[in-house]
């Protein structure tokens, strides 16, 4: 019976969505006040129908109600309850149903948090999001219910893919799709201007804490990702160009693009047409990446005919949101203006080119991604893109827009000299060009990628230093006071762009200086990496709550104190009967040391890999960073919503007229 | 750290010195170090053809340790990175390789990104120079800065 009544909140739900997505934007093009008043009741509405629904599902899961054919291919009555609830995400149907309770979600978010707004920009921009969500109700009620029933039952479910039973899934696809799904604001804001006719600063201003938002989500979630696949792939690897991290990746390039040409936009008023035309690209680069990944083409084009419903659904969804948007773009960019002058030599060209390498880098990962499917659509014979590609296109092209980082925030507005420039920024120069010679020296392996990689990271740490210390030096306030004259926007923008340094100082790392071995270890043996002893104690065999476990026990010493147990682990899922790897990791600043059990070899010994992975955290802490800085600019406070006092106003305006 | 953890710890603490008298160097997997590097080199470049989508060099899977095997066994008979790669793809197509190869129906593949480059740059520039001739300088007029403060008040 639950599962009908989420049917059936579905299905409301979607009845609710299609009254959201017409009367209000209909109602701003009349004027309608009534109409326009709808939205904010409607997203309400709206977000309790799909939280209701999503419940149901999360209930059918919790109590393993095997009736349900997605519950019977996701779960299985062994799996733990965190897993079995993060399990109403692990498949088709239900990250769908996540995709549009986060839609719901923002749409909430937005309606309760625009009373600053005018009334039909508002009215606008809750209908857009609501026609999203028209979209993606219709795409489960019609080809993908996730509450389709099991007729008869299954006795027990075809248990949740080993791979996602892990902390992890708990976190990162909601974290990421609060990031895809984010884009949505800043897409709705933009065709909101757009039928509006009205982009300007104060529109920037408005959508600019959204878009950051969101940014920080898909920032969070794509280095939890990361981390994950770290840790449970066994082979210390922490990108791998797949079509499922590319589809996450798209949308932070073209998102990133997009909050700094929102910057401009709220600062000088330039760009906009620019503006809304990432937004556009962000928030399709989402939507395309969501379905990417959970509809099956990736693993095989012809995943897509055996069910030809669900594609022709998608590609049709795909060309009216895309290309309906852009068509609204062609035919209405030309109103919003192009706001100030600016010279060749100026902070906004800096920003631009930025923008336009970012762009283009996006594209090309998109190029990669999808090559292989059109070749093969197209019957012109199988490849694979992976690694060497990507690495080979993208490296190029972000080298650039690296360095202009550094140069960009030292510009001027409008107008910057290049022999100023060029006098300010001789010391950063010389510092990392000497520092990306002689620190690989000391560490014993030059070569050029490496001394490059370095010259960028120091690069902009010492472009960030010289910043910081033309704001703050020229000053006789205390420190604090110094500090605090800064807008909390630009200290989140200096800590974000450290975060790139502090990312790109430990891929050059790990990828220069690790070091592994693959050694055959008896109980007792010692391997040596690094400097450091491993000593291999042996395996025990114990179980879990769903899988045989073997867990090896690894204990590190150096000059002969211990420092650190590796406990790498390899599971048998016993529904499933697959395998897992589970590394063991003693992570640090300085370096991982990481371990993964092999295989058991003759006489009781096993195959073991041992990694040396230098300063391999700091990947993942400068994700950290970058997500702090835009936290941050959150927190500026030109963004705090003022509505306290105009609210009083306006109840006291009205008390009065009565 | 659980209590067991820590006892554990001290455990091992104190047979350090004795593991230490029996311990003796655990033995690599491979025997010739050099064959071994060019192994690895050439498996993180090749794709497991039965997986998701994984390189020979990280998968468990069976048919990726057999191709393993055999890449070591040409690469112990001193072939070249570029002769065990023709010689697989011989075999199994372009889709072993990560690597496309450039051919008539990869060059957009490979020319695509730097084609999207020069365009952006030429994009870039025609624009910047249309800035900089634009004779007018207004972001605002008064009237918008009016409406500006006035919604954001």
């Amino acid at each position: 019976m639950i599962p009908e009544i989420g049917h059936f909140s579905l299905i409301l739900a979607l009845l609710v969505s299609l009254v959201l997505g017409s009367f209000p934007i209909i109602g701003a093009a009349r004027g309608n006040t009534v109409w326009m008043g709808l939205a904010k009741p409607l997203a309400s509405v709206q977000f309790i129908l799909i939280a209701f629904a999503f419940l149901c599902l999360v209930y059918a899961f919790a109590y393993m109600d095997y009736s349900v054919l997605y519950v019977a291919n996701n779960s299985n009555s062994k799996l733990p309850l965190q897993f079995r609830i993060a399990a109403v995400w692990g498949g088709h149907e239900g990250s769908l149903l996540l995709w549009a309770l986060i839609l719901s979600i923002w749409t909430l978010a937005v309606s309760l948090f625009s009373k600053h707004i005018p009334d039909d920009m508002r009215a606008r921009i809750l209908g857009v999001m609501g026609l999203v969500s028209v979209g993606f109700l219709l795409f489960m009620l019609m080809v993908s219910n996730p509450f389709e029933r099991l007729i008869p039952a299954a006795l027990d479910g075809r248990d949740l893919n080993p791979l996602l039973q892990d902390p992890g899934m708990i976190f990162h696809p909601p974290m990421l799709y609060m990031g895809y799904v984010g884009f949505s604001v800043a897409f709705a804001f933009s065709i909101a201007a757009l039928l509006g006719g009205q982009l300007d600063a104060a529109w920037a201003r408005w959508s600019r804490p959204w878009t950051i938002l969101a940014w920080i989500f898909l920032t969070v979630g794509i280095m939890a990702g990361s981390n994950w696949a770290y840790y449970e792939l066994g082979w210390g690897g922490w990108w791998f160009w797949d079509a499922v991290e590319n589809a996450s990746f798209m949308p932070w390039l073209v998102g990133t693009a997009l909050i700094h040409s929102l910057a401009v936009t709220e600062k000088r008023g330039s760009f906009k047409a620019w503006t809304v035309l990432l937004a556009i690209c962000a928030f399709s680069l989402s939507l395309l990446g969501t379905f990417l990944v959970r509809s099956g083409v990736l693993t095989s084009v012809h995943a897509f005919a055996t069910d030809p419903r669900r594609g022709i659904f998608i590609l049709a969804f795909l060309v009216v949101v895309i290309g309906g948007s852009l068509l609204l773009f062609a035919w209405r960019a030309s109103t919003v203006g192009r706001g100030g002058k600016f010279d060749v030599v100026s902070r906004e060209s800096f920003l631009l080119a930025n923008n336009v390498l970012l762009a283009v880098a996006a594209l090309s990962v998109l190029l990669g991604t999808l090559y292989p499917l059109f070749l093969d659509a197209l019957n012109l014979g199988k490849i694979s893109v992976g690694p060497p590609y990507f690495d080979a296109v993208f490296a190029p092209l972000m080298a650039p827009a690296i360095f202009l980082m550094g140069i960009g925030p030292i510009a001027r507005w409008k107008e910057a000299a290049l022999p100023e420039l060029a006098m300010r920024l001789r010391w950063a120069f010389g510092i990392s060009i000497a520092t990306a010679v002689i620190l690989p020296l000391m560490l014993g392996n030059f070569t050029p990628m490496i001394g490059f990689g370095l010259f960028l990271a120091f690069w902009v740490f010492a472009t960030s230093a010289e910043l910081v210390y033309q704001r703050l030096g020229k000053s006789d306030l205390p420190l604090m006071g110094r500090i605090k004259a800064n807008s909390r926007s630009w200290w989140g923008m200096v800590i974000a762009h450290l975060g790139i340094a502090v990312f790109v100082l430990g891929v050059t790392i790990v990828k220069g200086f690790e070091s592994e071995i693959a050694v055959k270890m008896l109980p007792g043996d010692v391997a040596h990496l690094a400097g450091y002893d491993f000593t291999f104690d042996g395996v025990m065999d114990t179980h879990g709550p769903n899988y045989e476990v073997s867990r090896g026990q690894i204990h590190v010493t150096k000059n002969g104190v211990l420092r650190t147990i590796l406990e790498p682990e390899k599971r048998l899922y016993t529904v499933t009967n697959m395998p897992m790897t589970e590394a063991g990791i003693s992570p640090h600043i300085i370096h991982d040391l990481y371990a993964s059990l092999g295989e058991p070899l003759e006489g009781g010994a096993w195959s073991v890999r041992i990694y040396h992975k230098p300063m391999v955290e700091w990947i993942w802490f400068g994700c950290l960073m970058m997500a702090f800085g835009g936290f941050l600019a959150l927190a500026d406070k030109r963004y705090r919503l003022k509505k306290r006092a105009p609210s009083k106003e306006a109840k006291s305006s009205k008390e009065a007229t009565i | 750290m659980t209590l067991t953890r820590i006892i554990r710890f001290i455990a091992i603490l104190c047979l350090l010195q004795s593991v230490s008298l029996w311990a003796q160097e655990a033995q690599p997997l491979q025997t010739n170090a050099t064959v071994e590097v060019q192994v690895e080199r050439l498996s993180t470049q090749l794709r497991c053809l039965v997986c998701q989508n994984q390189t020979i060099a990280d998968s468990h899977a069976e048919l990726a340790q057999d191709l393993k095997q055999e890449i070591r066994e040409m690469a112990t008979k001193g072939m070249t990175d570029q002769a065990i790669i023709d010689y697989l793809v011989s075999r199994y197509g372009d889709f072993v390789r990560y690597k496309p190869p450039f051919n008539p129906a990869t060059s957009l593949l490979w020319l695509g990104p730097f084609g999207l480059l020069l365009a952006g740059g030429i994009g870039l520039f025609v624009m910047l120079r249309r800035r900089q001739k634009m004779t007018t300088d207004a972001p605002l007029s008064a009237d918008e800065a009016r409406k500006v403060s006035e919604l954001l008040k």
